[in-house]
């Protein structure tokens, strides 16, 4: 098992896929990428038991369900580098006939992907789906799921979160990527959020607050929300991370959502970011 | 001939679903059925009675439902959503694209109430759109039955049929008169009530029996009428389509549907590419419906026995 260094070595080398897949293509979401790289590392590394050979059931294993698809740069490096495909596939990201499409997709058999996720809020109720399957299947695994605190401006996911509540979807951990910017910018100026804590157990969740980009934390709060499983309540995880977190000149601003960066600038970035597995 | 079909009873097509659903409920442990605060109107009573274990009910969220349906496929469940047609296509739409059609989820989306024959509750409820959304979507397979036996039947084939799926019937009692055990229901399969030759009718849905009473009159006027009931709109059977049309070379489509999208768009596009022929629409003309009984809203929009005889002759004297 990997421990925190391990950990952030192998997240700087997902920072770095990141910033070079978008600076290859010219497009694409570094921002929230950069923000839930140590979350997703720490998933896919240490925190779920799953299988990379596979399979779209996900019967006896952990699974995960990223709802904000646009960061589909750090769920592609992540699901790379833990052995789901070659990490040379990630220089087809956004290219024609790539698996790697702009948004994650089943459609093009991207094994680690389990439904299509881009038009946002759909992701909890799936991964509500999923979790209530393994209820009736008698599978004691838990289902993740990643949200954006923009992308719950959307209303499904209150529809989502009350269902949870209501109906004791307990072996559901649904996380929030909290890092306070959208596209149009700070989500308190574009859609304030209010107490999102409190909305949460309103709603009849459990809901824990970590800090989404020190690794120690994220693992101390992964592991307290798995050990509050099962008891008749989902566990929400609310992150607090910066957008673009790893990049000095990206970090903490919604002006990186959804732009590459340019030759001068990838430097600049990869100068920050350690080759700690090699790059692709 | 068409006065040879025998009406055993008139049911309504939802119940042919309560009782498949029950039916198929007890064979495959996979099946689970949702509901966006609709069991009492989707006849799923008994399913939830003795298969509680495999019932969800969501509230009034029919987009949640739609996703949970997509997440239950993850783990090999067999989810069949149920709510009105407008609440289960219109409404969520986005989320059927993309959490079940793209995502390519063995999601059974059920509609009761579709159509003008919904009747009193009116044009919010009556989604006249639904047809044609569902069959843009790749890979999704469109089916609307005709009367209560050919819903029980498509309602337990679609569990061994692979891929999402749009199942469409209604709220009246309506002629029931096709095998009482289903066995001339084939999904993709085109089902010939009457072999003619000098027009075809192709209809779906309620609309088959009212092409049964116009094929009649038809008949009585000395035409030899060819009548085929499409309940499985997407994949067409495109075969018994021209097959049909290069004996009659005339047609009428038949829908309780806008003609903009429907059934008779799919068949005049085999017709316009392989053998352009004479085709009249019954269908609502590009417009809402209103509150009113089903059998007067059927008349007041032009999808009633008249309007199929009358645009049959039209197209008779086209050829």
């Amino acid at each position: 098992m990997a421990n925190v260094q391990e950990l952030e070595k192998i997240a700087s080398q997902v920072r770095r896929d990141i910033v070079r897949m978008v600076h290859a293509v010219q497009s694409g979401h570094p921002g929230g990428s950069l923000g839930c790289t140590d979350f997703l590392t720490a998933l896919y590394f240490k925190v779920m038991e799953h299988d990379p050979k596979f399979n779209m059931d996900g019967t006896n294993e952990d699974i995960f369900f990223l709802s904000n698809g646009h960061i589909s740069p750090v769920f592609y490096s992540v699901l790379a580098r833990s052995g789901y495909f070659d990490v040379k596939e990630l220089a087809t990201f956004r290219k024609l006939n790539s698996r790697l499409q702009g948004h994650p997709t089943t459609h093009e058999h991207l094994p680690g992907v389990r439904v299509a996720s881009g038009s946002l809020g759909q992701g909890m109720s799936v991964a509500i789906g999923a979790a209530l399957a393994k209820k009736i299947n008698g599978d004691s695994h838990l289902v993740y799921s990643l949200h954006g605190d923009g992308e719950l401006d959307e209303g499904q996911n209150w529809e989502a979160i009350m269902f949870a509540g209501s109906k004791r979807v307990d072996n559901l951990i649904a996380t929030v990527d909290y890092n306070g910017q959208q596209i149009d910018g700070p989500t308190e100026k574009v859609m304030s959020l209010g107490n999102l804590h409190a909305k949460f157990e309103a709603f009849g969740w459990i809901v824990l607050d970590v800090e989404g980009n020190n690794m120690a934390d994220l693992l101390r709060g992964l592991d307290e929300a798995k050990a509050l499983t099962g008891n008749g309540k989902p566990v929400c995880l609310l992150m607090k991370t910066s957008m673009g977190k790893g990049v000095d000149f990206m970090e903490g601003s919604h002006e990186w959502h959804g732009i590459a960066p340019n030759d001068e600038q990838l430097a600049k970035a990869l100068a920050q970011l350690p080759e700690t597995l090699g790059d692709y | 001939m068409l006065k040879d079909i025998q009406v055993q009873n008139e049911k309504e097509t939802r119940g042919g679903f309560g009782e498949g659903i029950y039916e198929i409920g007890k064979a495959n442990p996979n099946v689970v059925v949702l509901t966006a605060d609709l069991a009492g109107s989707m006849k799923i009573g008994p399913f939830i009675k003795e298969f509680p274990e495999r019932y969800v009910q969501v509230g009034i969220a029919e987009a949640n439902m739609i996703g949970i349906a997509a997440g239950l496929t993850i783990g090999g469940k067999i989810p069949y959503t149920t709510t009105f047609a407008n609440f289960s296509t219109g409404r969520v739409y986005d989320q059927i694209r993309q959490s079940v059609a793209y995502s390519g989820k063995n999601v059974k989306i059920c509609a009761s109430h579709a159509g003008l024959t919904l009747g009193e509750d009116g044009a919010t409820h009556q989604i006249l759109e639904d047809i044609g959304m569902m069959k843009m979507l790749p890979g999704m397979t469109v089916i609307v039955p005709c009367d209560f036996n050919q819903t029980k039947a498509a309602t337990k084939a679609i569990a061994a049929y692979e891929g999402p799926v749009y199942l469409r019937f209604g709220r009246p009692k309506w002629p029931n008169f096709t095998a009482e055990d289903g066995s001339d229901f084939v999904i993709g399969k085109a089902q010939v009530l009457n072999e003619g030759k000098d027009i075809t009718l192709f209809a779906c849905g309620h609309l088959v029996w009212k092409a049964i009473e116009a094929g009649r009159i038809l008949e009585e006027k000395g035409y030899s009428v060819e009548l085929i009931n499409i309940h499985t709109i997407k994949p067409l059977d495109e075969e018994a389509v021209l097959k049909s049309i290069t004996k009659t070379r005339c047609a009428v489509t038949c829908e309780e549907h806008n003609i903009l999208g429907g059934l008779g768009d799919s068949i005049a596009q085999v017709a316009a590419k392989h053998l352009p022929i004479p085709i009249e629409y019954i269908g609502t003309k590009d417009t809402f419906g209103e509150s009113g009984k089903p059998t007067e809203l059927l008349a007041k929009y032009g999808l009633d026995t008249a309007d199929i005889v009358a645009a049959a002759e039209k197209a008779l004297s086209r050829k």
